[in-house]
């Protein structure tokens, strides 16, 4: 195994430990914007699907590209839209 | 290393640490909007790092940029469209769609690293997995939307030979990862591995129950993580790594949780065969000892009453009465009654999913009880005024030998008196009788949601004149 493999799955396994911490202390209320917005950051994957297409030399792999592209787009923005549309309306009691 | 890249990984990093922080101030309902936009600053910061990195490297081709610009507006238009239009009761739905073409997108990212020339080991393997989850995740969550739009059926469907079907998928698609890892594979043996695991996914999802589909919805978001994470192997870039890591953790959570307060194991949910989304209609009176009530003799209780708790089920959304039950609230809280509302952590149709349908319909948050804080609060109560839940009630939970048995469930029966505005004595998903409806102080008002609550609330109008 190489030090950089190493390294990245020390990222991997301790991404998750901040995941468990920081997702344990979300109130049930807010559980379905908060899978929303978990959701949204997955779609990352933008970022691979643009390296991705980056490099691309057939016209398999420029096709391969175009998918992953508009289908992780469509993850991040609709992801984001939708959560930060739900958030809005939640509101505390004095403000009415 | 040269200085863009430093730039980019350092901007990686940065972007990693957005997401926590922005995750973190999720914990409170008053800056988890915040908290969405620092995540949505990451994610930013990410992508112009990504765009640096492109650039430094020589840049792609102009076909590349026309593709990588084309994609971009493509999905973004489809996303954003989607997301302004969705009505808050399809909400599962379309985070379930998001989740399929995120586990796509991670499929896809692995295709040109495991198409010939084979890469080296320390990328087959990784990518193998990338391909392998996220087209799972991709056909699995598309099939878990189509069931709760209504597009599927919500029964369990079952495939007649789907395990003859499915151990065959498992062994073309078992030979087929087996050459690709030994990086003897060509470009057959991935289109073979890529239908053999979306088809797996089709079958994996099809037997489960439309009631179990948000706790396969929060598990597939695990799974999109994972694949995200291992695509973050493959192309070399801790931000994936990062951000599939916590988003894998949290579905793994959340499905926990959804799983325990269903009173579910995971295993029972995949194997299928549960629930079937909707609620059978039985006749209405099948029990004698069932007290009714009429709405002038339910607004008399509420209107005096010194504490009320309203414990709203999705049968209060299906009724789209979320409105009528808050002018109810606001009228008797406006006379000085303290009133709260219980939610069962699966009322709805997710997790939290009745929290975002009460905050649409102006209920603060500051009203809305976790489970534990609603079973604190209901002995104290005067009046549980329970509209559209059933099976998260009934006492029967807490005895051994019921379907439902061990089931978190809120203790409406502690209040001094129960109202219940159902249309029938119709079971829940359990297909159990509920004790609630036959014990002495409950009070049945039979309705729809929407007209008893509108009538209930027309009552104590009149009442205190």
């Amino acid at each position: 195994m190489s030090a950089g493999l190493l390294a990245a799955l020390s990222v991997f396994v301790l991404g998750l430990l901040v995941g468990i911490e920081v997702i344990g202390k979300v109130p049930a209320t807010l559980h379905t914007p908060l899978m929303s917005a978990t959701n949204a950051i997955h779609g990352v994957i933008l970022a691979g699907a643009l390296l991705v297409t980056a490099v691309a030399g057939t016209a398999a792999e420029y096709a391969v590209g175009f998918l992953a592209t508009a289908f992780a787009a469509m993850n991040v923005v609709g992801g984001y839209v939708v959560t930060d549309r739900m958030l809005g309306m939640f509101r505390p009691g004095s403000q009415r | 290393m040269s200085t863009v890249d430093t730039v980019v990984r350092l901007a990686y990093l940065a972007a990693a640490v957005l997401f926590v922080a922005g995750l973190h101030l999720m914990n409170s309902p008053a800056t988890a909007r915040r908290g969405n936009r620092v995540s949505i600053a990451g994610m930013a910061v990410a992508m112009a790092a990504t765009l640096l990195l492109v650039v430094d490297s020589g840049g792609g081709t102009a076909l590349g940029w026309t593709i990588m610009i084309a994609g971009t507006a493509v999905g973004t238009g489809a996303g954003w469209a989607a997301a302004r239009a969705v009505p808050m009761t399809a909400m599962p739905q379309l985070v379930s769609v998001f989740n399929a073409v995120g586990g796509g997108a991670a499929a896809l990212v692995a295709v040109p690293e495991l198409a010939p020339p084979a890469a080296g080991a320390s990328v087959r393997v990784p990518a193998v997995l990338d391909l392998v989850i996220g087209a799972v995740t991709f056909a699995g969550s598309l099939v878990a939307a189509g069931k709760l739009q209504g597009l599927v059926p919500g029964r369990p469907v079952l495939v007649r030979g789907a395990r003859v079907l499915g151990g065959g998928l498992a062994v073309a698609a078992a030979v087929c990862a087996g050459l690709l890892l030994a990086g003897s594979g060509g470009g057959v043996a991935l289109a073979i591995l890529a239908v053999a695991v979306l088809a797996a996914g089709v079958l994996l999802v099809l037997p489960i129950g439309g009631a179990d589909a948000p706790v396969v919805i929060s598990l597939l978001n695990a799974c999109t993580g994972t694949a995200v994470a291992m695509a973050g192997f493959v192309v070399d870039s801790n931000v994936l790594i990062v951000a599939g890591a916590l988003v894998g953790a949290s579905g793994a959570i959340l499905t926990g949780l959804m799983a325990a307060a269903m009173n579910r194991s995971l295993g029972a949910i995949l194997l299928g065969g549960f629930g079937t989304g909707d609620e059978p209609a039985t006749g209405a009176g099948a029990n004698a000892a069932v007290r009714a009530i009429q709405a002038d003799d339910a607004a008399i209780q509420l209107a005096y009453a010194r504490k009320v708790i309203v414990v709203p089920g999705y049968g209060l959304a299906a009724a789209q009465a979320q409105h009528a039950m808050r002018e109810l609230a606001e009228l008797l809280a406006s006379r000085g009654t303290e009133v709260g509302y219980a939610i069962h952590p699966v009322a709805g149709r997710m997790p939290g999913h009745m929290n975002v349908l009460l905050a649409e319909a102006n209920v603060p948050y500051t009203q809305m009880l976790e489970l534990e804080q609603a079973n604190a609060e209901l002995p104290q109560a005067d009046v549980a005024l329970v509209v559209g839940a059933n099976d998260v009630t009934n006492p029967a939970a807490r005895r051994p030998g019921t379907a439902i048995s061990g089931m978190p469930i809120l203790d409406v029966d502690r209040a001094s008196t129960v109202i219940v505005i159902k249309r029938s004595m119709g079971h829940g998903y359990a297909g159990i009788d509920n004790e609630l409806y036959t014990d002495p102080k409950t009070a049945m008002l039979f309705a729809d949601a929407r007209a008893g609550l509108t009538a209930l609330t027309a009552a104590v109008k009149t009442l205190v004149g």
